[in-house]
C-alpha cells in the first residue's frame, strides 16, 4: 500500500472519530442546558467549547456564550477550522485520496453521511433541529464504522483505519476528563451534592458513558469510580485502557503484515508497562491531570511513531 | 437554432418506422408506465450522487462537483454496423501508431511529401527528446479515444483523435452499471454486448508493454494529478477495477534506476505508468525545470528500458487538429489502403485558398482552434450572432494557423427521455481502443455524449452535454 494513502485511511477515521465526538459533547451539552438555569446553562456552553478545544477561536469571534450560538460555531461556523462539517469534509477528502483502498460499501457509506450532513448544516440549526443534526452525525459514524467491519479486508488499510479511530478516541477522552477532572478529584468526591452529580453526569454522557456506568455500578454515582470506569475499564469501549488495547493489536497487525517490528511497537510496548499496573488509586496518587498528559503525550508519539515507520509522507 | 436541413434519428426514420437495431428497446419502452420512467429518470441522478461518480468544475471560491446529466435512453448500435466501424477504428490507430513511430524516427512520411515538416515543428506537443527512442512493445498510443459522429445510416466520420489521455471511460462502465441496476429486465430482452471487462483489458494490454526491467508480474499503476482533477473520479475508478495503485507525482521517485513508488515498505519499482497527467508534468528535469510537480529523472529511466509510460510522451501531436486533416494521407501511407473511416471535410486555415472560402463562409461552418479541445475556443458559425462572427473574423484573420474550419454537420439525433417523452437530440459517440503489441483491442460500446439542450450541436461535458449508455447489439 501507498504511504500516502495509508496516510489517507489513518486520518480519515481519525476525522470521523473527532466528529463523533464533538457530537457526543454537543449532545451531553444540549442535555445540561435544558435542566439548568440560565447562567450556568451558559457556563455549561462555554465549558463545551473549550472541551471541544475551540475556545480560543469561538472567543475571536462571539464575546458571550448561548446555545445556539455555540452549536451553530462547533457545527458549522465557516471561520471555525474544528467545525463538524470541516471535518466530515476532511472526512470524504481523505476517503476520496484513498478511494482504491476502501471497498464501495465504505465509500458510499462515507459519501452518504457527508451528503446528509452537508445538507442538514446548509442552513443555521435552530433549537428544533439541533438534536437530529447531532443523531446524524453519530448515524454516520456508526454507518461508516459498520460498512468497514462488512466490507473491508483486514490487510494493512484496515489497521491504519482502526489505530486511527482508537488513539482519537483515547485521546478525546483524556482530554475530556483532563478539562473536568477538577470535578472529579477525590477531595470534593464526597460532597455529594446534586450539582457535583449532575456534572459527573454529563462528563460520562460526552462520552456516551452514563448507561454503561449506570449499568455496572447499579446506579451509584461517585467520582472514583468515575475515573476507574473512564481510564481503566477495558468493557468500555471509550476508555483509555480499551482504546490503547485496541491501538496495540492494530500496530501488532501491521509489524505481522509487514515482518518488522516498527518503532511505534516499541512505544507501544513502553506504553504498555505504564499502564498496564495502574489502578485507579495509583492515578490519583500520581495526580490525575499528570496521568492523562502522559498518555496524551505518548499517544501523540506514537501517532508521529506510525507516520514515520510506514512512510507516510515523503 | 438553425440546423442543417437533413437530419438522421437513429431510432425512428422518417416515415414513422423504427429502425431495426432499436426494434427491441422500443417494443420494451411501450409497455413501460410513463409515470414510472419518470421516476427511474429521477432515481439514475442520485445513485450518481451517491456513488460519487462527479466531475469537479472550478467556481469562484472552492472546487465544485458536479453530475454529467445522464440520460436513460440507451444507444444502440447493430452487430453488422458496429463490425464496419471496428474494422475502419482498427485501421485508422493502427496508422496512428505508425505516424508516431515514423515521426520519431525516419520521417519517412515527410521525405515522402506526404505531410508538411512544419505541421509538428510547430507543434508544442512534439518532443524533441522522444526522437530515436523506441518505447517498450514500440507502442505509442496505448489508449486511443476516436470520437466518431454519424449523419445517415452508413455515414460515420471521425471528428477528433485523441492520442493523449481520452477520458470518458469510467462513463462507459458507470452507465452501463445504472442501466442493468435500474433495467434489469431489459438486458434480459436485447442481448447487448458487455463492456463491464474493459479494466481487465486495459490492465492486460498495459502489461504486456511493460519494459525489459520488469521482474514477473508488471506492476502497474496509475499516475493522477490529484483529487482536484476534474477527472479525478476516473482515475480512482480505473486503478480500483485494475487493481492497480493510484499514485500522485509526490509517490514517486526515481531509485536505483527505477520508478518507484513510496509504499509502506519502501519504495517499489513500478513497472508501467497509466498516466493522466500532461507531458509537462512528468519530469522537470526534462521538460519543464520551474515545475515542482513531476518525477525528476523519469525521463532517463524510460529511455533506459526501465519503465513504460501509457500513452507515450509526444503523442499530443495526433490531437492536433492540423495533423488531423492530413489523416487520409496518413492512414495510406502507413496501411496501403483507402481509409474506411472519412475524416470530416477541413479547411486548413493556412492555406490561402481555405483561409479565403472559410472568411466568406464564416455564417455555415465550425471554426476550432488546432489545439484546442473540450468545445472551447470554437465558433459554430450557423447558432452564433453576429457580433460572434465579427469578433471570430479578427481571431482568425489575425492567426490563420490557429484555425481549422470544417462544414456544420447535420449530426444523428438519438431520442433521450423528457417530461414529455421521447425527443430527439444530437449525439456523438467515442469509442476506446487499447494497443499493445499482441493486438488492438476494441470495447464494444463507448461513449456516447448527447446535446441535451434542443437543437444544440455541442456535446461536451463542460459545455453542458449529457451521456448515454451505448449498446452494440449481439449478433
Amino acid at each position: 500500500m501507498l504511504g500516502r494513502t495509508a496516510n489517507g485511511l489513518f486520518w480519515m477515521f481519525r476525522y470521523l472519530e473527532r466528529a463523533e465526538n464533538t457530537a457526543r459533547l454537543l449532545d451531553a451539552g444540549l442535555r445540561m442546558a435544558l435542566t439548568r438555569d440560565l447562567a450556568s446553562s451558559k457556563e455549561e456552553w462555554r465549558s463545551v467549547i473549550q472541551t471541544a478545544g475551540q475556545k480560543t477561536a469561538y472567543e475571536k469571534k462571539f464575546d458571550n456564550y448561548t446555545g445556539s450560538q455555540a452549536w451553530n460555531f462547533v457545527l458549522r461556523d465557516k471561520e471555525n477550522q474544528a467545525s463538524v462539517m470541516r471535518m466530515m469534509d476532511s472526512v470524504r477528502t481523505n476517503a476520496r485520496l484513498s478511494r482504491n483502498a476502501i471497498s464501495s460499501e465504505l465509500w458510499e457509506a462515507i459519501n452518504e453521511s457527508w451528503m446528509q450532513i452537508k445538507e442538514m448544516l446548509a442552513r443555521p440549526v435552530t433549537q428544533a433541529t439541533v438534536g437530529q443534526v447531532v443523531a446524524a452525525v453519530r448515524r454516520g459514524g456508526t454507518l461508516v464504522h459498520g460498512a468497514m467491519a462488512g466490507s473491508m479486508l483486514r490487510s494493512e488499510g484496515y489497521h491504519f483505519a482502526r489505530a486511527g479511530t482508537f488513539l482519537e478516541r483515547g485521546e478525546s477522552t483524556a482530554r475530556i476528563l483532563d478539562i473536568k477532572y477538577y470535578l472529579l478529584l477525590p477531595s470534593f468526591s464526597y460532597v455529594g451534592s446534586t450539582h457535583d452529580t449532575g456534572q459527573w453526569d454529563t462528563v460520562l454522557r460526552s462520552v456516551s458513558g452514563d448507561r454503561g456506568y449506570r449499568f455496572l455500578n447499579a446506579g451509584q454515582i461517585d467520582a472514583r469510580g468515575i475515573v476507574e470506569f473512564l481510564l481503566l475499564d477495558t468493557r468500555f469501549p471509550r476508555s483509555l485502557a480499551f482504546c490503547h488495547a485496541a491501538v496495540r493489536e492494530n500496530l501488532r497487525a501491521l509489524a505481522k503484515i509487514h515482518g518488522i517490528e516498527a518503532q511505534s511497537n516499541i512505544l507501544m510496548r513502553e506504553a504498555d508497562t505504564r499502564i498496564a499496573d495502574m489502578n485507579v488509586d495509583a492515578v490519583f496518587e500520581m495526580g490525575l491531570h499528570r496521568f492523562l498528559i502522559e498518555f496524551m503525550n505518548s499517544n501523540a508519539a506514537i501517532a508521529a511513531a506510525i507516520a514515520e515507520d510506514y512512510r507516510f509522507t515523503a | 437554432m438553425a440546423d442543417a436541413p437533413y437530419k438522421f434519428d437513429e431510432m425512428q426514420q422518417a416515415d414513422g418506422s423504427i429502425r431495426t437495431p432499436y426494434g427491441d428497446y422500443n417494443s420494451w419502452y411501450e409497455e413501460q408506465a410513463a409515470d414510472l420512467l419518470r421516476r427511474k429518470h429521477f432515481e439514475a441522478e442520485g445513485n450518481f450522487r451517491r456513488t460519487g461518480i462527479t466531475f469537479n468544475v472550478y467556481g469562484d471560491n472552492e472546487a465544485e462537483e458536479r453530475l454529467i446529466p445522464f440520460d436513460m435512453v440507451p444507444r444502440v448500435i447493430g452487430a453488422g454496423e458496429w463490425r464496419k466501424l471496428t474494422r475502419g477504428i482498427e485501421q485508422r490507430v493502427r496508422a496512428l501508431n505508425a505516424f508516431m513511430y515514423d515521426l520519431y524516427h525516419r520521417q519517412e512520411i515527410i521525405r515522402a511529401g506526404r505531410v508538411p515538416e512544419r505541421l509538428f515543428r510547430n507543434n508544442a506537443a512534439w518532443l524533441p527528446n522522444m526522437v530515436g527512442f523506441t518505447p517498450p512493445g514500440g507502442v505509442y498510443t496505448h489508449i486511443v479515444g476516436i470520437d466518431l459522429v454519424r449523419t445517415g445510416p452508413d455515414e460515420w466520420f471521425v471528428l477528433e483523435d485523441n492520442a493523449r489521455t481520452p477520458s470518458g471511460v469510467s462513463y462507459m462502465l458507470e452507465n452501463r452499471e445504472t442501466m442493468m441496476s435500474m433495467f434489469p429486465e431489459l438486458f434480459t430482452r436485447v442481448g447487448v454486448e458487455p463492456v463491464s471487462d474493459y479494466p481487465r483489458r486495459l490492465a492486460k494490454s498495459l502489461a504486456a508493454c511493460a519494459p525489459p526491467a520488469t521482474k514477473g508480474k508488471p506492476v502497474v499503476a496509475v499516475l493522477t494529478p490529484g483529487i482536484f482533477n476534474s477527472a479525478y473520479f476516473e482515475h480512482a475508478f480505473l486503478a480500483d477495477q485494475m487493481g492497480a495503485e493510484l499514485v500522485e507525482g509526490s509517490d514517486l521517485r526515481v531509485v536505483d534506476g527505477r520508478v518507484g513508488m513510496r509504499t509502506t515498505r519502501g519504495f517499489k519499482p513500478v513497472d508501467v505508468i497509466y498516466r493522466r497527467v500532461d507531458d509537462d508534468f512528468l519530469d522537470p528535469l526534462s521538460f519543464n525545470p520551474s515545475s515542482v510537480l513531476g518525477i525528476p529523472g523519469i525521463m532517463d529511466v524510460y529511455r533506459a528500458g526501465g519503465v513504460t509510460i501509457a500513452n507515450a510522451p509526444g503523442t499530443g501531436v495526433c490531437d492536433d487538429k492540423a495533423i488531423y486533416s492530413f489523416m487520409p494521407e496518413i492512414v495510406e501511407f502507413y496501411t496501403g489502403e483507402k481509409p474506411l473511416l472519412p475524416n470530416v471535410q477541413t479547411w486548413r486555415c493556412s492555406e490561402a485558398d481555405s483561409l479565403a472560402y472559410v472568411l466568406d463562409n464564416l455564417a455555415e461552418v465550425v471554426v476550432k482552434e488546432v489545439h484546442g479541445s473540450g468545445g472551447y475556443g470554437m465558433l459554430i458559425g450557423p447558432t452564433a450572432s453576429r457580433r460572434e462572427i465579427a469578433e471570430f473574423r479578427r481571431k482568425l484573420a489575425a492567426n490563420p494557423d490557429n484555425y481549422i474550419a470544417q462544414p456544420t454537420l447535420a449530426l444523428s439525433t438519438c431520442p433521450i427521455f423528457t417530461k414529455s417523452g421521447l425527443a430527439p437530440r444530437h449525439v456523438d459517440l467515442r469509442p476506446f481502443v487499447l494497443v499493445s503489441p499482441e493486438k488492438i483491442d476494441i470495447t464494444p460500446g463507448g461513449l456516447t455524449r448527447v446535446a441535451m439542450k434542443k437543437g444544440s450541436l455541442v456535446v461536451n461535458s463542460s459545455q453542458g452535454g449529457g451521456t448515454k449508455d451505448t449498446w452494440v447489439l449481439k449478433d
